[in-house]
């Protein structure tokens, strides 16, 4: 979500760079306002139109907004019944509340796993380092889609993890796992993993160990060393590693459809059912919008408020 | 601006390549486990043409896929009533060249006269095959829980909550399909399928609202090989995927007996039909797949594969014994009487239905 971030720094960069440059240079701070409404402005204005109209069977499914009446007259039509839908149907507030649920636990929990993975690597000997991180990589080699299949596998009752645990004697039961919000968390995390963990092997490796030692030479503790000199100075990492994880995650549809019970209930998965279930394109494009604007206008006004700060 | 030139004219070409003879390559859209790799594989020899094939499990996704545009598929298996009917309706298909089509002849009058109204004049549509939604169940795991005494042939198997609760620790599933389950619990209150009383559609949202905590999960084709493994205990699905488990399940040896019944309070019966998208880049390969089809011995070996009816009389005599016999597939007259067809509701009250079947299926 940089985008409108990166909108601001365009505006704030062109007058300046107009003010000092000659006029063809004027243009290269332009170049990224163009590409900007090439590639998010205008598919956005055609995602906003199609929430406008109404459903219907044909190709596409949905009605024009100009109507060509008698005596050449034009007729506007636009349905705002979308919106009033995703208003009155709390399907869709559940659904992205759940979303950003999930997602953040998730986050989480790739945070607790991963920042003690990417500490490991980074005091591992040199020579080890490199295959370490090999490993983290190396589930990429195979395709995401077979990955979370696996997991099926793994989970379902007659899968592999039931029956060893029933022939060691732990349960006699089967005990069910997949399709269940356990396996949607186990999913997320299993697959987000390696992205929380590169961030953060990034800033712990460009740690200087002086300033450990220097916290030890003042009396504090390793614990205390790692809460009050390591985190806060991997903080960037932390950031990062969490948007990389939460932001698809909040959006993820793979996952929840294929292990998540019917009753997972995550707003990229509404969307889908809008869209091939429902027919109803207006409500999908309508959700696509409300989700934009939940997400971006904060992002806006934050970045207002920091122009505010640094200005004054 | 000679290099554009030169660009459009390529662009032309490849889009003047249309109008000459096709490629020989045809894209099948068809749903899953819905015919015998053995056919594609004859058809390809026979003729040359290289089958690129491709599966859906449910009508929704066609549909959407469909009026998208470009789908890029040059034969799709529409169920009749009520998809393809409203996409003939809406122009998105291509007329037959029925002099393409010398097997024509073979297909049963009575079937072809029973889509005449949506298709007037058999334009569009050659049926494919035919069956009914009902349910499968794991003979020993019902008897174990229900007695033996039960009554199968009923949907209260599924929609009353004391039989339902019984049988949620073994799994029970739903089509993941707002007509087959809300025209199912209609049928189970005593309604009809096509009500488009607001009424009617809350008391049947209320009872499946009622049942929703105990079924394990709501898909369209999962529960073939659930089935035929043991790890599923009833579900409610297509009559040829049902009698398909059954018959992987005694393949496979492994003890699991799987049946069908078809409910006494009525069940939905489905035409699925072979139609050409109207912007088909390999519409003639389309037809030739269409006529093989109608071959008796070929049509034979798909219904014998997945255990649905066709809608060629003359493949009755090539079928297998078990086949030809099987009740889930030739239902006999008096449950015949009961199988209705799903009607056009008007885009109102679908929606309504796929609103409400949003709701059951989260469990809100």
């Amino acid at each position: 979500m940089q985008l409108p971030s990166l909108s601001n720094a365009a505006k704030r960069i062109a007058p300046s760079i107009a003010k000092r440059l000659s006029p063809g240079k004027a243009t290269v701070g332009w170049v990224p306002l163009f590409w900007l409404a090439l590639f998010f402005g205008l598919p956005f204005l055609i995602v906003a139109r199609i929430s406008l109209s109404e459903a219907v069977v044909g190709v596409p499914p949905y009605s024009d907004l100009l109507e060509w009446g008698s005596d050449a007259i034009v007729q506007l039509r636009l349905s705002f019944a979308s919106y009033l839908l995703l208003w009155e149907d709390n399907t869709y507030v559940d659904a992205l509340l759940n979303s950003v649920r999930i997602a953040g636990s998730a986050t989480l929990l790739c945070l607790l796993l991963g920042y003690p993975l990417a500490l490991g690597i980074t005091r591992a000997p040199a020579s080890w380092r490199v295959p370490l991180l090999m490993l983290v990589i190396l589930p990429f080699w195979t395709s995401f889609l077979i990955r979370v299949y696996a997991w099926i596998g793994i989970l379902k009752d007659n899968g592999l993890l039931n029956n060893l645990l029933m022939s060691l004697g732990i349960i006699d039961q089967p005990l069910h796992l997949l399709y269940t919000e356990f396996a949607v968390y186990l999913g997320i995390v299993y697959a987000y993993l390696p992205f929380m963990v590169l961030p953060l092997y990034a800033s712990l490796s460009r740690l200087d160990d002086s300033l450990l030692e220097a916290a030890s030479d003042l009396g504090c503790r390793p614990t205390c060393a790692f809460w009050r000199v390591t985190v806060p100075l991997t903080m960037p990492g932390i950031i990062a590693g969490s948007l990389l994880v939460f932001v698809p995650a909040v959006g993820e549809f793979v996952i929840p459809d294929l292990l998540g019970g019917s009753d997972s209930l995550m707003i990229g998965k509404v969307l889908w059912t809008e869209y091939f279930n429902n027919r109803d394109w207006p409500v999908a494009a309508a959700i696509a919008v409300g989700l934009l604007a939940l997400l971006v206008v904060p992002v806006m006004l934050f970045e207002r408020y920091r122009e505010k700060e640094q200005d004054a | 601006m000679k290099r554009y030139l030169l660009l459009g004219s390529l662009v032309l070409a490849i889009f003047a390549g249309d109008a000459a003879a096709e490629e020989a390559k045809l894209n099948i859209y068809n749903w899953s486990d819905y015919i015998t790799n053995e056919v594609l594989e004859e058809f390809q020899k026979e003729t040359g043409i290289k089958v690129v094939y491709d599966v859906y499990d449910s009508n929704e996704v066609l549909e959407a896929k469909l009026l998208a545009g470009h789908s890029g598929y040059d034969l799709v298996f529409p169920t009749a009533r009520p998809f393809a009917e409203r996409h003939i309706a809406a122009g998105i298909y291509r007329k037959l060249d029925k002099s393409a089509l010398s097997n024509y002849d073979n297909l049963d009058p009575v079937i072809l006269g029973n889509l005449a109204d949506i298709d007037p004049g058999n334009e569009y549509a050659v049926p494919y095959m035919w069956g009914t939604t009902s349910i499968g169940y794991n003979v020993d795991k019902v008897a174990e829980r229900l007695g033996t005494d039960a009554k199968l042939d009923s949907w209260s198997l599924i929609f009353d909550p004391a039989n339902a609760e019984k049988l949620a620790d073994c799994g029970i599933s739903l089509l993941d399909d707002s007509t087959e389950v809300i025209s199912a619990a209609l049928m189970y209150l005593g309604k009809d399928p096509n009500s488009t009383d607001k009424a009617d559609l809350d008391a049947a949202t209320e009872m499946l609202k009622k049942i929703r905590p105990y079924i394990r999960y709501i898909h369209s084709s999962q529960y073939i090989n659930d089935l035929a493994n043991g790890d599923l205990c009833v579900a409610h699905g297509y009559s040829g995927d049902v009698l398909q488990a059954r018959d992987r399940a005694d393949e496979a040896k492994n003890g699991v007996k799987v049946a069908l019944t078809i409910p006494r309070e009525g069940a939905i019966l489905a035409v699925d039909v072979m139609v050409i998208p109207a912007d088909a880049k390999h519409p003639q390969n389309a037809e030739k797949f269409i006529n093989f089809v109608l071959r008796p011995d070929v049509v034979a070996k798909i219904t014998n594969y997945v255990s649905f009816a066709n809608a060629v009389p003359a493949s009755l005599s090539l079928l297998e014994e078990e086949v030809r016999n099987d009740p889930g597939i030739f239902p006999p007259k008096e449950v015949q009487e009961k199988l209705r067809s799903p009607a056009q509701l008007g885009p109102a009250v679908q929606r309504a239905r796929s609103r409400a079947w949003t709701r059951v299926k989260t469990g809100r």
